[in-house]
């Protein structure tokens, strides 16, 4: 539509930058249709997977409060009008899986959905057992993606994982862990077992990874699943503290949330990244990073310099 | 647990305060008004203490054993443990706690319980008194709302506390019913703390108090059983 002759440059321009960022702050629907959303393909089969997932960590654990689950839901509900498709889970984080089954249900089933869980047992012999519980927490006919939590007797689960996986009971298998933790034991499972995805905590602070994990999931064809990309809160907190970069803009980045998952996602070897959130408003920021330019190289430096300073 | 030291406080943490709180206030909503029996209780405590009769302390323990498993069952089982799985096993520490109550102090050797006379009677009877009337109003104080207020017989902060004063005001030491609460005020206190609340410390302050009491309280034993020739026990 042309502009209207009484519309000034000035404020046609405002007005373009305006709907940009909103835009960018959190895509509808409609926006989501317009703009292709970013995908990486998971190494092992190709299928591609929306670079910015959902955590469920203590955000989702309200218990039988239906207030706060009709809320959780809502997060899901945006998540998923946003272009998401990955939701992360675990039977540690008490009542986070029902919660998810409640959402999924209010939501009638997204289609899209990639669920991702764990498997959370010191012994493996009630592995399958704790499987199917959460399975029927989260209300699925099967999971898309099964993980060996915090490596918690990897050597019991992972047999049972695979023959879950070649009898089709699920489509993945990964084995997690968070901030750095048993890294040497993480390379080593990598090289020897056919795993699909690896989870690990990466961020524009947190970049250990960055020395080995990382290249060893693109030379083995490994996917990556980043966790806590916000630091629990902590390195948004932070960052909020202090204004939006000049340079926020090249890389069509409206507020912090968003430069900060680029920086995880600009990555080649990460998939996605999953940061959990129990807000409407932060979900479509979020879902903000998995849209427009990512960062190359050299803004990359940048931003690790820009962030180490603040 | 591999590379144990890598884990914080808060990596234990599996719900938000606004969660944890929502509990509360959703609990009291739907017991109401057992409250208010559980507050008449609390000053029947109070009154037999003063009684000093023959039922006095096996009935000051029934009531108490009574709260503890009434908390073990209502809200650690059927509340908290949705948002905690560890609420389960502590849920069997509190009925391991009612029933050392109703063992120790009501069937087996009654307590005989004074309120004043010593300083440690007169600490028992201090924190009694705090856990019933001043605990519930802590929270909505530092910006929770009334509805989340922590009362005695129905939440377990004020419960321990309670429960430690009794013990305290006891004639005798009585540490196996002092263990369960003085646990509890370490996990309530860790949770506040790691939830960064401004009331975290009002617990671990409390065991500190209840441990310092006992001490004195047996060594005040003690010390006047050595003088009236009695062998210590
Ligand atoms: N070993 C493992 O397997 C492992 C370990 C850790 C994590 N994980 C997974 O990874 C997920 C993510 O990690 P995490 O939950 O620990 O931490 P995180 O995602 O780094 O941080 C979550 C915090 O960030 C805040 N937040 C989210 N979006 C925001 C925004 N746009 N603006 C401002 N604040 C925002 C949230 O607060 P609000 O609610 O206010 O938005 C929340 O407190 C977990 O939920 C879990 O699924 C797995």
């Amino acid at each position: 539509m042309p502009p209207s002759p009484r519309v000034g440059r000035r404020s046609l321009i405002r007005g373009l930058v305006a709907a940009g960022a909103a835009t960018l702050l959190g895509p509808t629907p409609a926006a989501a249709q317009q703009r292709p959303i970013l995908t990486r393909p998971i190494p092992s089969s190709g299928e591609a997977l929306p670079v910015v997932g959902l955590g469920s960590w203590i955000t989702f654990n309200v218990g039988n409060d239906k207030a706060a689950r009709d809320s959780c839901a809502e997060v899901m509900r945006h998540f998923f009008n946003g272009g998401g498709r990955l939701i992360d889970s675990s039977p540690m984080y008490a009542s986070s899986q029902e919660v998810i089954g409640y959402g999924l249900d209010k939501l009638g089933k997204p289609a899209a959905l990639f669920s991702a869980d764990k498997v959370w047992l010191p012994y493996g012999s009630r592995g399958r057992y704790q499987i199917e519980q959460s399975r029927r927490h989260w209300n699925v006919p099967r999971f898309d993606l099964m993980q060996v939590h915090n490596l918690l007797a990897w050597e019991d689960h992972l047999p049972t994982l695979f023959a879950m996986k070649s009898a089709g009971q699920l489509r993945y298998v990964g084995i997690t862990t968070s901030e750095g933790r048993r890294h040497h034991e993480i390379e080593q499972i990598m090289r020897s077992q056919p795993i699909d995805f690896v989870q690990v905590t990466y961020n524009v602070l947190d970049r250990q990874v960055e020395e080995r994990i990382l290249p060893l999931a693109r030379d083995r064809g490994i996917g990556v699943i980043v966790n806590r990309p916000f630091r629990e809160g902590a390195l948004i907190k932070k960052a909020l503290r202090h204004p939006l970069p000049n340079w926020a803009a090249d890389i069509d980045c409206a507020n912090w949330a968003q430069i900060i998952l680029k920086f995880i996602v600009s990555h080649p070897a990460v998939t996605c990244a999953i940061p959990a959130t129990t807000s409407v408003a932060h979900v479509r920021e979020n879902m903000g990073a998995a849209y427009g330019r990512l960062p190359d190289e050299a803004m990359r430096r940048r931003m690790i310099v820009h962030v180490e300073a603040l | 647990m591999s590379e144990w030291w890598t884990y914080s406080l808060s990596d234990f943490l599996l719900f938000s305060p606004r969660t944890y709180y929502r509990l509360f206030e959703l609990y009291n909503a739907d017991i109401w008004p057992i409250q208010i029996l559980t507050v008449m209780l609390g000053g029947a405590i109070l009154a037999l203490i003063r009684w000093n009769g023959v039922w006095q302390g096996r009935a000051v323990a029934a009531i108490l054993a009574m709260c503890w498993i009434w908390i073990a069952w209502a809200f650690h089982a059927e509340r908290y443990a949705t948002i905690n799985w560890a609420a389960t096993y502590i849920a069997m520490l509190f009925v391991a706690e009612g029933l050392a109550l109703l063992v120790v102090g009501a069937i087996r050797s009654p307590l005989r319980l004074r309120p004043g006379g010593s300083v440690v009677n007169r600490g028992g009877l201090c924190l009694f008194v705090f856990a019933l009337l001043l605990q519930p109003a802590i929270g909505p104080l530092v910006g929770r709302t009334w509805m989340q207020a922590e009362i005695f017989g129905v939440a377990p902060d004020p419960t321990a506390v309670a429960t430690l004063g009794v013990a305290l005001m006891a004639d005798r030491v009585v540490r196996n019913i002092m263990v369960v609460p003085l646990v509890w005020c370490v996990v309530s206190g860790a949770t506040l703390w790691t939830m960064e609340a401004p009331d975290a410390f009002v617990m671990p302050v409390a065991a500190l108090l209840g441990i310092g009491l006992l001490i004195w309280k047996a060594w005040t034993l003690r010390r006047s059983r050595r003088a009236a020739g009695i062998a210590p026990v």
